[in-house]
């Protein structure tokens, strides 16, 4: 028998499709309809209808969207498909079809009589129901929880319900694959499995599910989604999956997807270890990126798009970031409009909406918003006197108001800038508070605009201690808005277990990146509101469990038998290499131009969530032409920055005689060794090593106390002086994007030094290695002899070293760069760290340090306990607080 | 005779027989040339504004007559005669002012019936008469709109409509009727209002009735006014179980039968037709004669179409007869036995084979 598959149309389903999403928010109902029409003219056989978006009154927006494709035959020739996951929005829709309907969907989430109830609600109105393998005990994962699930749910069904057998589908849970979580690689054939046994043994019954899931780990790599949905749907309707939400007309056809992808994406799909070995998920991971899709279309600069109407013009412009003529075009709109307010609620919005549902469908990327933002600005800006003139003008109305924050202590906000004007993009209202922001004036600050939201920013460790104590002086007092937590040190993990505890008035939620931002900021301003919070904290749960039972299982060695682990050096094959000289030595204004020639591009590109290795990005069939426009926009300012010396790059280097004690490494005003100047301190791994290998700390690469005369060095560069200023240079002329650009390029700029000059260090300040010639590649690759560590970094997580090295290289007098009181470097754009030349010295991390060594660093750093576990927080194998319990008992 | 007693011999009478049902009402109260005075009586002689023309409310004005034409059609050889409750709801009556009467209407019609339908059956204890309580369609549809400039707009609410089905169905089985029959459908989601107004009857105990469901094609079109087509229609109203679907209304038999013949094909319960005695004239009456109807439905027979079999607009107890006397003897459709599938509608009927 040949399997049939039902296709049910998606673009009617504002979670599925931003488009979809932003008409009916807006209320654009007519071109809600038109979606609703196409997706029928393309053959979708059943409508999929979803308003769960928390903007919306969902049930009116479903009675008044199904009210109106009632109106349209050529729409409602389909059946609808209801779905929600709210059951008065399904009854409510199911109050508006004349037709059979299926209601999607229901389930045993809510114990036995709940679901009996709706069941019999979903027969007598006379619709087929979606029964989600979810029970009391949660959703299904594995084949046979899913298969006992729906087993009882169609036996309730029949038995209980008198429901028609062939009425019933079974939803049992698609889940992402290649998560690169082991636990994840068998929910494809977990699927599989479930629908073949519910086919085979619940007669009738039928198999659905929302594909895309699936893919979910690939997103932004749509030929590689695509193929992964062809794969999964070939075995899965092979064991009878029946219908699905999906959006079939771009499914490539499974014989004729290239046979190695093929095989790859099988091997995903099937869970089964690839022939070549490795992991499945490694190698589609590898294989992905050749697959991208189709090469981007080269943008002419012609100006046939100056024709189209005025409101097509002001999305051309949006949509391709084009400044040059918003305000002539803006105005041309002014006066066409009623109000100045009707041209940003009207076309303006228009475009950034399309703007909006590029970039939700991955085809447009953050520099291109942050682009359009600016297009954006400026058209209001344009617009900005006309409407003060107009007095009874209404202020316009945001969405919501967002306080954002990068907490004391932390300089950094690229990210958070991003994350800013991506929220603006939505129409949220965000106060920006800048950096350096401490707890009380966050809490005022938000009191004072009654905000909706804190969002906090952190790039280094200290900043999660930071981060606990805002949510902690939240619930203090007594705030009860969302807390979002972003920034590159943060994570799921932190926020569960740390942050979110501590706040119970209210929710804290972890934002993985900027494009997630909009997506939980408009959740949480929305009525969903409980539900998503209730998910999260359940999620956050989940997550301290995992979290504790990881603490529990993994054995640390004891310190001392580490130490006997250490790497042992032989100094006598390899002996010590003297620098040129001893002490300090500052660099003023070190060449911008050289600068520029040492910088890896691929951090550059990361920093604006372009990923990919540089130069490939440029060609890269997905984010090329993205990629490439930056990459213009970023060498053209380059130059100009070196051009009109908008950076001074200041930076100093030092060199000491130097011994290691112990974990320690001592460092000495000259060569006789008897002064101590000194003493870096440094942490040993920890984690089971049985394989022979040593466990390293950073003393290990440094000749010990009675051992061959050894040298440590040391440095700080910043490109940050000018920094701040061209930044608000921009802004303030509202352009975002180049103040992001300038931003992120000081940043590269730094890393540049901090690499330009461990090359002059090796050649020729130490000097170990003479003849090593320049090769960029090799020196992103690290491929050279000797390592710069930086504090709080892997190989050494304590920040609060940087003030012994800041003391020793005078950093603030030879550099004017300075440390914050969480050991954050000013100007944002700086780096620092030590110089080890031994041949053998390489990065390693610490990991996680069991607390005798946590008691043996405090003595050696003169602090309590206390203190140290408070450096050292991120990075303790154990939890301080339930022996800090005992003690207060 | 008990109600489950007489249900279980209606079934059993259909499984041999094709059934027949009485004919029009309103042609029949015209012949009578009722006054506005017999429609008021005593208890409406002051009630405002015109009530002429409410033929429902005679079940409590002019009971005499009703009982009249029950007698009349069920002498005429019908199994199966209809309350007259037609307009019988608080919304349908809402046109004459008479919502609170709605009850008195339905039970007494009901009752009214039910007294002519047991007398003949006494006397006939071997063909006994069943009464349908009828639930008509109203002036106020949910899936269509109200204003042509805004096709979401809606004067009712499904909550509104159930309600008022609701009223009505409660007084008709109180009244004693042996089934429901949903008829002269011409939007499926009122009529899906009314269904689970009937369904919900047996959440408060109360013995359940068979459904009779009967949509009309209001044109050539082959489809309802709210736009469905014959296979449509029926996925959407089966979960009420149905003991008969089928059309009444609109069309003459020669117009129905491609839709009546494709309801046989697709249904899995009894077929029910009623058609009108042709189309009316151009003074509004109806033309076609006893005999003309009684020829077309008597090939419906034997074409094995239908089980039940009456008249709508334009018939009158004459019609009747031909078409009892045509099909007796004719064997009753079997419904047809189609595999279990899951089939939705919008419009369109959707099958997943």
């Amino acid at each position: 028998m040949r399997p049939v598959f039902v296709n049910v149309g998606e673009r009617t389903n504002v979670t599925g499709s931003a488009r979809f999403k932003k008409l009916i928010v807006e209320g654009d109902y007519n071109a809600a309809l038109s979606v609703a029409r196409q997706q029928v003219e393309a053959g979708a056989q059943i409508i999929d209808v979803n308003m769960d978006e928390g903007l919306l009154d969902s049930r009116q927006a479903m009675v008044t969207f199904l009210n109106l494709m009632a109106a349209e035959p050529d729409i409602a020739r389909v059946p609808v498909m209801i779905d929600s996951s709210k059951w008065e929005v399904i009854e409510a829709g199911l109050k508006c079809v004349q037709g059979k309907s299926i209601v999607n969907s229901i389930s045993m989430k809510e114990g036995e009589a709940r679901f009996i109830e709706q069941a019999r609600l979903c027969l007598r109105y006379g619709a087929a129901v979606v029964v989600m393998a979810f029970d009391e005990q949660g959703q299904a994962d594995t084949a046979a929880r899913k298969i006992e699930i729906c087993e009882r749910a169609y036996g309730i069904l029949l038995d209980r319900v008198g429901f028609p057998p062939e009425d019933i589908i079974f939803d049992p849970n698609i889940f992402a694959v290649a998560t690169g979580i082991e636990e994840h690689d068998n929910y494809a054939v977990d699927f599989i499995e479930a629908t073949r046994a519910i086919k085979a043994r619940l007669p009738y019954a039928r198999v659905s599910g929302g594909v895309s899931n699936v893919s979910f780990s690939f997103r932004g790599n749509e030929p590689v989604r695509r193929a992964i949905h062809s794969v999964f749907l070939y075995h899965a309707i092979n064991a009878g999956m029946d219908m699905g939400i999906v959006n079939a007309g771009d499914l490539p056809v499974y014989d004729d997807i290239d046979p190695e992808l093929r095989e790859a994406v099988e091997d995903v799909i099937l869970n089964r270890r690839p022939a070549t070995g490795g992991s499945q998920t490694e190698r589609l991971v590898d294989l992905a990126p050749r697959y991208r899709g189709d090469a981007g279309q080269v943008r002419v600069a012609n100006l046939e798009w100056r024709t189209g109407t005025v409101g097509q013009r002001l999305t051309h412009a949006l949509v391709n970031g084009i400044t040059e003529f918003i305000e002539v075009d803006t105005e041309e709109a002014r006066l066409e409009a009623e109000r100045p307010l009707h041209v940003i609620e009207g076309p303006l919005m228009d475009g950034m909406n399309v703007v909006g549902d590029l970039f939700g469908a991955g085809k447009m990327f953050l520099p291109q918003v942050v682009k359009s933002a600016r297009v954006m600005k400026q058209a209001v800006a344009w617009l900005m006197p006309f409407m003060e003139a107009e007095k009874a003008g209404k202020p316009r109305e945001a969405a919501g108001r967002i306080l954002m924050a990068t907490v004391k202590g932390d300089v950094h906000d690229i990210g958070k800038n991003i994350v800013g004007v991506v929220l603006q993009c939505n129409n949220y209202e965000v106060i920006d508070l800048g950096v350096m922001v401490p707890a009380d004036r966050i809490l005022d600050e938000a009191k004072a605009h009654k905000v909706d939201i804190i969002g906090l920013s952190g790039l280094i460790t200290p900043s999660l201690d930071e981060m606990m104590f805002v949510a902690a002086e939240m619930e203090r007092r007594g705030f009860d808005i969302p807390l979002l937590i972003g920034g590159a040190t943060t994570s799921k993990t932190h926020t569960a277990v740390k942050i979110e505890p501590g706040y119970r008035r209210g929710s804290t939620t972890y934002v993985l990146d900027a494009s997630r931002a909009v997506g939980v900021v408009s959740g949480l301003l929305s009525q969903e509101r409980p539900r998503l919070e209730a998910e999260t904290r359940a999620d956050y749960v989940r997550v301290r469990e995992q979290f504790s039972r990881g603490q529990a299982q993994k054995t640390r060695t004891p310190i001392a038998l580490a130490r006997d682990h250490r790497l042992k050096i032989d100094w006598t094959a390899q002996p010590p290499v003297r620098p040129s000289f001893v002490g300090v030595r500052s660099f003023e204004a070190w060449d911008l131009a050289d600068l520029a020639r040492h910088i890896d591009w691929s951090p550059f590109f990361a920093s604006w969530e372009l990923v990919g290795r540089f130069p490939a990005i440029l060609d890269d069939d997905v984010v090329g032409e993205a990629a490439r426009d930056l990459w213009k926009d970023a060498q053209a300012m380059l130059q100009t920055i070196i051009a009109e010396q908008w950076f001074t790059a200041r930076g100093v280097v030092g060199f000491w005689p130097a011994q290691a004690i112990g974990d320690d490494i001592a460092v000495y005003a000259d060569e006789s060794r008897t002064e101590e100047l000194a003493r870096f301190h440094s942490l040993r791994q920890q984690m089971d090593k049985s394989s022979g290998k040593a466990n390293l700390a950073l003393s290990d690469f440094v000749a010990p106390v009675g051992g061959p005369a050894d040298w440590i060095g040391a440095f700080a560069v910043t490109a940050g002086h000018g920094e701040a200023e061209v930044a608000s240079r921009f802004k303030a002329a509202g352009d975002d994007y180049n103040a992001i650009l300038a931003a992120a390029l000081a940043d590269r700029l730094a890393e540049a030094f901090a690499e330009a000059l461990h090359r002059k260090v090796r050649t020729e300040l130490w000097g170990y290695s003479p003849d090593e010639a320049f090769d960029i590649d090799r020196l992103i690759a690290e491929d050279y002899v000797g390592i710069r560590p930086a504090p709080g970094y892997p190989a050494q997580p304590d920040h609060t070293e940087k003030a012994t090295l800041f003391r020793l290289l005078q950093a603030e007098s030879n550099t004017g760069m300075a440390l914050t009181e969480s050991f954050a470097m000013t100007p944002p754009s700086s780096v620092s760290g030590l110089y080890f030349s031994h041949p053998r010295a390489h990065y390693f991390g610490v990991g996680k340090v069991d607390r005798d060594q946590v008691v043996d660093y405090a003595v050696r750093k003169g602090w309590d306990l206390a203190t140290a576990e408070r450096w050292l927080a991120p990075i303790l194998a154990y939890d301080p607080s339930a022996r800090s319990g005992d003690a207060a008992a | 005779m008990t109600r489950q007693d007489r249900i279980a011999a209606l079934k059993a009478a259909a499984r041999e027989r094709i059934l027949v049902l009485d004919g029009s009402w309103g042609v029949m109260f015209q012949r009578e040339g009722l006054s506005e005075a017999d429609f008021r009586a005593e208890r409406f002689a002051d009630h405002p504004g015109q009530m002429k023309g409410n033929n429902d409310i005679l079940c409590l004005t002019r009971p005499d007559v009703v009982t009249k034409l029950h007698e009349a059609y069920y002498a005429a050889g019908a199994d199966i005669s209809e309350t007259n409750t037609f307009s019988a709801t608080s919304i349908a009556q809402e046109d004459y002012a008479c919502q609170s009467a709605v009850r008195d209407i339905n039970l007494a019609g009901a009752r009214l019936a039910r007294a002519v339908a047991d007398a003949f059956t006494a006397r006939e204890p071997y063909r006994p008469r069943f009464v349908a309580g009828s639930i008509g369609p109203l002036n106020k549809m949910l899936s269509m709109s109200s204003d042509v400039n805004d096709p979401g707009a809606r004067t009712v609410t499904f909550d509104q409509v159930y309600d008022a089905y609701r009223e009505q169905v409660l007084a008709l089985h109180e009244g004693g009727v042996d089934l429901f029959l949903i008829e002269t459908i011409t939007d499926t989601l009122n009529c899906k209002a009314a269904i689970k107004a009937i369904l919900d009857l047996e959440d408060e105990g109360l013995e359940a009735l068979p459904i009779w469901i009967s949509g009309t094609i209001t044109d050539r079109s082959g489809r309802t006014l709210s736009g469905q087509t014959a296979e449509a229609f029926w996925n959407s109203v089966k979960h009420a179980r149905p003991f008969a679907i089928g059309f009444n209304c609109a069309l003459g038999a020669d117009l129905m039968r491609p839709h009546i013949a494709e309801m046989a094909r697709v249904a899995g319960t009894l077929v029910a037709a009623y058609p009108n005695a042709g189309l009316p004239n151009a003074m509004g009456q109806y033309d076609e004669q006893p005999h003309e109807t009684a020829c077309h439905l008597h090939e419906w027979a034997q074409s094995g179409l239908v089980n039940i079999l009456g008249g709508c607009c334009g018939t009158t107890p004459d019609h009747i007869r031909h078409v009892a006397e045509a099909v007796a003897g004719v064997a009753p459709r079997v419904p047809p036995e189609r595999p279990k599938a899951m089939r939705l509608a919008g419009l369109e009927p959707f099958e997943l084979a």
